[in-house]
């Protein structure tokens, strides 16, 4: 059961929302502090430039897109969930969003697989260590967000909680705009 | 009073200036709080049959009570900072021409010293390196050219009221002239592991011929280091 | 939020409900918030205890080095430097923070803006479990081989980052993740604080009704959180450094030991506030009602608080004046660092102002308070002398800052904490504490905590830095052994003078007197419900009608007002 306090809204915002946005920018302050660090590093390191260019491009673009259209498919989805009240389509949109998620692993594994082999592993230099931490971050963020969203997923499909679909969908959004800002820094300026 | 060690360069009589300055302003400020506080306390203790005021401090008038003090703190607050500014920048930002030179390591737990020899320049031959103990000469305005082989150490030479961090890859120059002679404490003053306790060095400030005959002996030591071999 | 729950609760949440809960699910595993306030209440306290016998060991040391310390043994540098480090990390982040923050945060919260719980219990519950294993995680790094870590609270790389410089491989990474894992708890426990208070206040409780302690916990859990992200990717960066060889930190692998240290003053230095605020706001509670007066300038109050809390993040640098960063910079973090004096001035000012016109009682709890404003003035005055740039440039590391600091944290942890215990406790725990203890209590702990603190003033101004294991080391350093041993024994005097509130504590809580309803009739919320109260806080929940500080309102025959009274 619980409490009266969950019910109340003295601000005319659902308290959920309040928490998520709340957790959103907790995330924010730590992402904004490691992708500070690498700015601040990499402006007095000019030779890093040529570090960057052994990161394949192509995939990162890959990922952009496929994060993009997820994206998309989350907003189908609480538009079905809010407005239709349609539990089977969120559903079903939820799913394309975690497959397109599990898309983006494959290709980061991929990714990580080439660059070890080529011997460009976390140690390598700071550049690299860099490169890991950022997206390994992202990845278990990536993974943490599959994971809600296939327990909200069957909740709505049983039409229970629809307005979780908009709270996960902010943090799907979040993890996306994460990649958006990770991926022009490692990937792209050289 | 002398609550301070030895002032031994040319600037830790500002910063000792500075110590006295902010003391005045910031002492008077805190006698005056302090025995309004007390005051207060006593004044408005409970007593039988007096009930208490009621004050918002939400008018002007009341709010005049915080902000007239305040004002003046501000102008304390500003005197302050424009001396620090003047005495920071004369240790600090800037660099006078110096005419002796000693390179300052720290590695763990110990102050390796390289003073140029008797040609004035570091890196050559006839440097003399001395672990714990630094030779400089009275009067004379040196640079110390900083620098750490492991951790972080700090360069600390209290009757100077001299203080710099040594980073591991880079070499930090500053400057100090002694202006007494004497020999002094230098001690570690960033944690820098188990020995960082025990990591302190002594200062020699010599004059001219103290520095000149210590340097004599410095040399006939390494000649006789060098035949014994 | 409808009628129906407003009936329904009372008969749902009186006695009957605690019957049905066993010990495990009531004082384990607990989802009410006022039993998580008091786990981390206890755990706090505990840490304390331990926080205060590393003190007394290694003050011991400086005192009379070499010698056997009783109830420790040899005291060798490398367990010097541990015990330095984990004192500074357990005071910190083992007390300050789970008293003032947390505990203070999760009783008061809920009771005071009216309502029966914090808004997500399960997550509350969690950030208490996560606490508790980073706590256990602390002392099992004292287990390990190499021992705990000793490479100072502030860890600066390289010698946190690589074990060949700080000879600590276990100790080092388990300090870490326990840090890590406290700074987690707290963001967690966050999400209740502001949450809670943002939408589930009693209907009627506007913004400006809301308690001042309230306001101040929140404003502080917020700056928490926006200042120790950056740490906490930090934070992963220096356990990379340390268990699998990446260089974000060590110069030699290409990387950058300052950025460490601008990370970890960027969260260190407004985390000074983030303790100090719940503290401030606690003593605003009781000044208030032992002075039986309304806080002079509320309003003005809570700006200022946001005010202190932007200013104290720009103000960091004031750390790395000497640690080879732009010259230049230091002249702004000087200044900023200065500027900051002046809305702590206002609000200290404004709580001197509340006693004017008051009358005033010296209870206990009020004693703490003044006590806390007294002696905080010193530590705030004396921080002038570090913010400016060219005096750190001889304080730095030096005791003058130990003494400042313990001059800012003590009144704020300790006088403080005190405070808000011994006003609280009746309805925590529905008795009264002793006064007569609690006044022993007081002046032992005051007068004990000048002596130790005043001579390390004038030993940091001869020249003596602080974290040395040894000053027979330094000659002219050591021909004031006198002064040492003196703080020394005051330490001893002050860790003696916390046993009448061991005593008073235990006992009471069996033995007080009853406590009733409202033993100081102040106006708050919780002072309205049973004490303790029961679980779901009230019997009928409650409407809010006025502000939380009008006492001896002219016209009306009693000196207070509670909150839920309709005029």
């Amino acid at each position: 059961m619980s409490p009266i306090a969950t019910t109340r809204s003295a601000t005319g915002i659902p308290t959920g929302r309040l928490a998520v946005w709340w957790v959103i920018i907790s995330e924010i302050v730590i992402f904004g502090g490691l992708v500070t660090c690498y700015l601040l590093m990499r402006l007095g390191n000019p030779e890093w430039a040529e570090y960057a260019s052994h990161t394949s491009t192509p995939a990162g673009a890959l990922n952009t897109l496929v994060l993009l259209t997820s994206s998309l498919f989350v907003v189908i989805a609480h538009n079905a969930a809010e407005h239709d009240h349609d539990g089977a389509k969120a559903f079903k949109f939820l799913w394309m969003c975690i497959a397109l998620g599990g898309v983006f692993l494959c290709v980061k594994a991929f990714e990580y697989t080439t660059e070890i082999h080529h011997g460009f592993t976390i140690t390598k230099n700071v550049f690299w260590s860099f490169y890991f931490i950022a997206t390994g971050l992202h990845g278990l963020h990536v993974i943490a967000g599959m994971v809600i969203m296939a327990i909200i997923s069957f909740d709505v499909k049983k039409g229970k909680n629809f307005q979780r679909v908009e709270l996960i969908g902010a943090y799907w959004h979040f993890v996306d705009i994460v990649w958006i800002f990770l991926f022009p820094l490692l990937y792209i300026a050289k | 009073m002398n609550i301070f060690p030895v002032s031994a360069s040319t600037f830790s009589g500002d910063i000792d200036g500075l110590f006295w300055l902010v003391t005045t302003l910031v002492g008077f400020w805190f006698i005056l709080s302090e025995l309004l506080l007390f005051y207060l306390i006593f004044r408005f203790r409970r007593k039988k049959g007096v009930k208490a005021q009621y004050i918002a401090g939400e008018s002007r008038k009341e709010m005049a009570w915080i902000f007239v003090p305040l004002f003046f703190v501000i102008l304390c607050d500003i005197s302050i900072d424009l001396r620090t500014h003047s005495v920071w920048q004369k240790i600090k930002e800037t660099l006078p021409q110096a005419t002796e030179k000693v390179r300052v390591i720290g590695q763990q737990w110990t102050w390796v010293f390289v003073h140029p020899g008797p040609d004035g320049v570091l890196d050559t031959s006839d440097d003399i390196e001395t672990v714990n103990e630094l030779h400089v000469k009275v009067n004379t305005t040196t640079h110390y050219e900083l620098q750490s082989r492991d951790v972080l150490h700090n360069f600390s030479v209290p009757v100077f009221r001299l203080k710099q961090d040594a980073i591991p890859g880079r070499a930090i120059t500053g400057w100090f002239e002694a202006t007494q002679t004497g020999e002094y404490d230098i001690q570690c003053a960033e944690m820098c592991g188990i020995g960082h306790g025990l990591m302190g060095a002594r200062i020699f400030i010599d004059t001219q011929e103290q520095y000149e005959t210590w340097m004599a002996q410095e040399i006939q030591k390494q000649q006789n280091y060098v035949a014994s071999k | 939020m409808s009628k129906t729950d407003h009936q329904v609760h009372p008969s749902d949440h009186g006695h009957g409900h605690d019957h049905e809960m066993n010990f495990w699910s009531k004082y384990i595993f607990p989802l009410d918030h006022k039993m998580i306030g008091l786990q981390y209440l206890w755990t706090g306290l505990f840490m304390a205890l331990v926080g205060g016998f590393f003190a007394y060991v290694f003050r011991m040391q400086l005192a009379f080095p070499g010698e056997s310390v009783p109830g420790f043994g040899h005291v060798s540098p490398a367990s010097y430097n541990a015990l330095i480090t984990n004192h500074g990390t357990i005071m910190i982040f083992w007390v300050a923070m789970p008293m003032l923050v947390a505990a203070f945060g999760n009783i008061l919260i809920p009771l005071m803006i009216g309502c029966d719980d914090m808004v997500f219990p399960r997550l509350n519950r969690l950030s208490y479990q996560i606490f508790f294993i980073s706590t256990v995680l602390l002392f099992v790094g004292f287990f390990v081989p190499g021992g705990a870590f000793g490479g100072a609270w502030t860890s600066y790389p390289p010698l946190s980052a690589r074990a060949e410089y700080n000879l600590t491989p276990w100790g080092a990474s388990i300090w870490l993740l326990a840090v890590a894992l406290e700074i987690v708890a707290f963001l967690l426990g966050g999400i209740n604080f502001i949450t809670t208070t943002m939408n589930s206040r009693a209907p009627g409780m506007k913004m400006m009704d809301i308690p001042i302690v309230v306001w101040m916990i929140n404003i502080a859990v917020v700056l928490f959180m926006f200042s120790v992200g950056p740490l906490v990717a930090g934070a992963v960066m220096l356990l990379f450094d340390q268990t699998i060889g990446t260089s974000f930190f060590v110069p030699s692998g290409g990387g950058d030991p300052v950025l460490w240290q601008h990370l970890f003053w960027f969260f260190g230095h407004p985390e000074v506030y983030v303790i100090l605020l719940p503290e401030m706001g606690i003593v605003a509670e009781i000044i208030t009602v032992f002075s039986r007066k309304k806080l002079f300038g509320y309003k003005m109050i809570v700006y200022t608080t946001f005010m202190v809390g932007i200013l104290s993040m720009i103000v960091w640098a004031h750390h790395q004046f000497i640690a080879g960063i732009d010259p230049r910079m230091a002249s702004i973090f000087s200044f900023t660092t200065i500027l900051i004096s002046i809305p702590i001035a206002v609000i200290f000012f404004a709580y001197i102002a509340t006693l004017y016109g008051g009358s005033i009682e010296f209870k206990v709890p009020m004693l703490w308070a003044l006590g806390m404003i007294a002696e905080f003035l010193l530590g705030g005055v004396t921080g002038i002398y570090l913010g400016a740039s060219a005096l750190d440039v001889y304080f730095h590391d030096n005791t003058f800052v130990v003494a400042h600091f313990h001059y800012t944290l003590i009144p704020v942890v300790f006088f403080g904490g005190f405070a808000g215990i011994t006003y609280w406790y009746p309805k925590m725990f529905g008795k009264m504490m002793s006064e007569t203890l609690g006044k022993l209590h007081f002046w032992g702990t005051t007068i004990f905590f000048n002596g130790i603190f005043i001579p390390l003033f004038f030993l940091g101004l001869a020249g003596q830095h602080r974290r040395i294991y040894d000053y027979r080391n330094f000659p002219d350093l050591a021909g004031m052994q006198d002064l040492r041993i003196f703080a020394t024994m005051c330490l001893i005097g002050l860790l003696i003078s916390q046993i009448p509130f061991i005593i008073n504590f235990v006992r009471s809580i069996k033995n007080g007197e009853d406590a009733g309803k409202n033993p100081w009739k102040a106006n708050t919320l919780e002072w309205i419900t049973a004490s303790p109260p029961p679980h779901g806080n009230f019997a009928e929940m409650p409407t809010v009608y006025r502000g939380p500080y009008e006492y001896s309102v002219p016209g009306r025959k009693e000196d207070f007002w509670p909150q839920n009274q309709p005029s």
